[in-house]
């Protein structure tokens, strides 16, 4: 790990002033940024640690159904609060399914959002990569790329966003709360991240110094907390990041001559297939005003993935996503579960014998 | 910045002089304060072996800067037993064969401690496991360290239930 500062703030002004400095980075909870620094991918001069400033884990309801979820929130925090996975039990879950125990502990929301790719190529530094050295080339890509994207990617750089959290907050329309020299902005989570284009390295919109503050769902996002899933495929059963994810999230009303309920209202996203969550409008679109059947679900599946193409070896993956759409569209109709079941988000069942999510 | 902390580790007051910003708590545990109870195994958060409890929460402690806790309460597994008298968590790993090799061991017990205190498992075997799964065991004892997370879950809570009547 490189020798850095360490800057100990006050207030989030001065933790923007003392970050604004080329070379800072915020420190949260470090799950990703420690790992980062060990592994001499990120070097940076000056940490300015966020975990003494007073509020910034602030949660508060909302008048009319949303919530604020202040950026230092630990990730288990969050998930556990009653309150917020009542009303957003898709994102409780998807929370859930992230990481391991004592990782949720110490994770925080900004950090999450904020947490970078794990190409394996990035993440050695023997590997030319344009998000670690704009131009020096990209050695995934002809490489193992089992995990890279099939939408949104470049010749310039395959990686994905590896977020669970992310996902469900994309399909509810969340927004990011950012505080800079300049003042506070806000940006709906969609426009938050880039994708790479020619600029793998511009990961998000956040100027130097700003920092995200706080996440905010908005009431309409709670609407869908009667049908609302996360689902994720892994290559074993517990603590790995997402071969590829949904978030569905669904409102209902039967019918007027007795013909069965009809969707009014879809939102659907996918993780693991791009630099950034992706939320899948056009599957949305097709999803309004048809029954809760697998034609639908099979089709707005389709719909998703309809621009998606192979980065590589990986056309697999895009199969394996049309999958896990349908299968989050399912259980969202099913209704979300009373408690979660004791595999968050798990698409397999784990008795021998049970059904999944019975 | 001073680089002086205060840290209270299994229940004594420590103040202690960082050399460095960069030492980890698991760092500060093992060569500074002599509690190699706590082990490195990956150093990334990966496998585990590190886990300690952090003002009650199991975490990593490779991932944690000993500066950034600055004034925190932490409990490693030398603070786990009461004198000569065994943790449950520890007397049920002894009883259930929760290990072979012993070396992600300590990690477990922490991590077993700390999911037990979270009260979200229960007594449902696959909750067990989907909370240990931060805790490898290269010697595969994970159906002894599921038993000895139940069994332990079960002594603790009629403990508890005991004094609360």
């Amino acid at each position: 790990m490189n020798s850095f500062d360490y800057v100990r703030p006050a207030s989030i002004a001065e933790a923007v002033a003392a970050a604004s400095q080329p070379g800072s980075a915020y420190l949260a909870g470090g799950t990703n940024l420690l790992d980062l620094m060990k592994g001499g991918i990120a070097r940076p001069g000056r940490l300015v640690d966020l975990n003494h400033l007073a509020g910034l884990d602030r949660i508060e309801a909302l008048p009319g159904g949303g919530m604020r979820i202040g950026a230092l929130r630990r990730n288990a925090d969050l998930a556990h609060d009653p309150e917020f996975a009542r009303r957003f039990p898709a994102v409780a879950e998807a929370l859930l399914s992230g990481a391991s125990g004592q990782l949720r502990n110490a994770a925080t929301v900004g950090g999450n959002i904020l947490q970078r790719t794990r190409c394996a190529y990035f993440y050695d530094a023997a590997s030319r990569c344009n998000k670690r050295q704009t131009g020096s080339g990209c050695e995934a890509q002809g490489g193992d790329t089992r995990s890279h994207a099939v939408l949104g990617w470049s010749e310039s750089c395959i990686a994905t966003h590896p977020s669970d959290f992310c996902v469900p907050l994309v399909a509810l329309d969340a927004v990011v709360e950012i505080e800079g020299q300049a003042g506070r902005r806000e940006v709906a989570l969609e426009s938050f991240h880039r994708l790479p284009g020619d600029e793998p390295a511009q990961e998000s919109v956040l100027a130097p110094g700003e920092l995200i503050v706080a996440i905010r769902l908005p009431a309409a996002a709670a609407s869908f907390s009667a049908h609302a899933r996360y689902l994720k495929l892994r290559e074993r059963t517990s603590y790995a990041f997402a071969v590829v994810s949904a978030a569905a999230a669904l409102r209902t009303e039967e019918g007027r001559r007795g013909d069965g309920a009809r969707i009014v209202e879809a939102r659907v996203a996918l993780g693991g297939v791009a630099a950034k969550p992706w939320r899948a409008r056009a599957a949305e679109e097709l999803l309004v005003g048809s029954r809760l059947d697998q034609t639908a679900f099979r089709g707005a599946a389709e719909a998703a993935l309809g621009d998606a193409k192979p980065s590589g070896d990986n056309a697999v993956k895009i199969e394996l996503a049309r999958c896990i759409v349908a299968r989050a569209l399912t259980l969202a109709a099913a209704g979300t579960p009373e408690r979660l079941p004791a595999l968050p988000a798990s698409p397999f069942a784990t008795v021998p014998g049970a059904l999944a999510h019975a | 910045m001073s680089l002086s902390i205060s840290l209270t580790v299994n229940g004594v007051v420590r103040k202690i002089t960082l050399q460095d910003p960069r030492v980890t708590l698991l760092d500060l545990l093992r060569e500074q304060l002599h509690l190699t109870g706590t082990k490195k195994g990956c150093d990334r958060g990966q496998c585990g072996a590190c886990t300690i409890l952090v003002d009650g929460r199991r975490i990593n402690s490779c991932l944690a800067l000993a500066i950034s806790h600055d004034g925190s309460v932490i409990r490693t597994i030398e603070g786990a037993a009461q004198g000569d008298a065994l943790h449950p968590v520890q007397a049920a790993f002894i009883a259930h064969d929760g290990f072979q090799c012993g070396f992600c061991t300590p990690g477990q017990i922490m991590s077993a401690i700390g999911l037990i205190e979270e009260g979200q498992a229960g007594d449902d075997p696959e909750r067990v496991r989907e909370g240990m799964s931060g805790n490898l065991c290269r010697c595969g004892a994970y159906a002894g360290i599921t038993e000895a997370v139940l069994e332990a879950q079960r002594i603790l809570a009629e403990r508890e239930r005991k004094e609360v009547a």
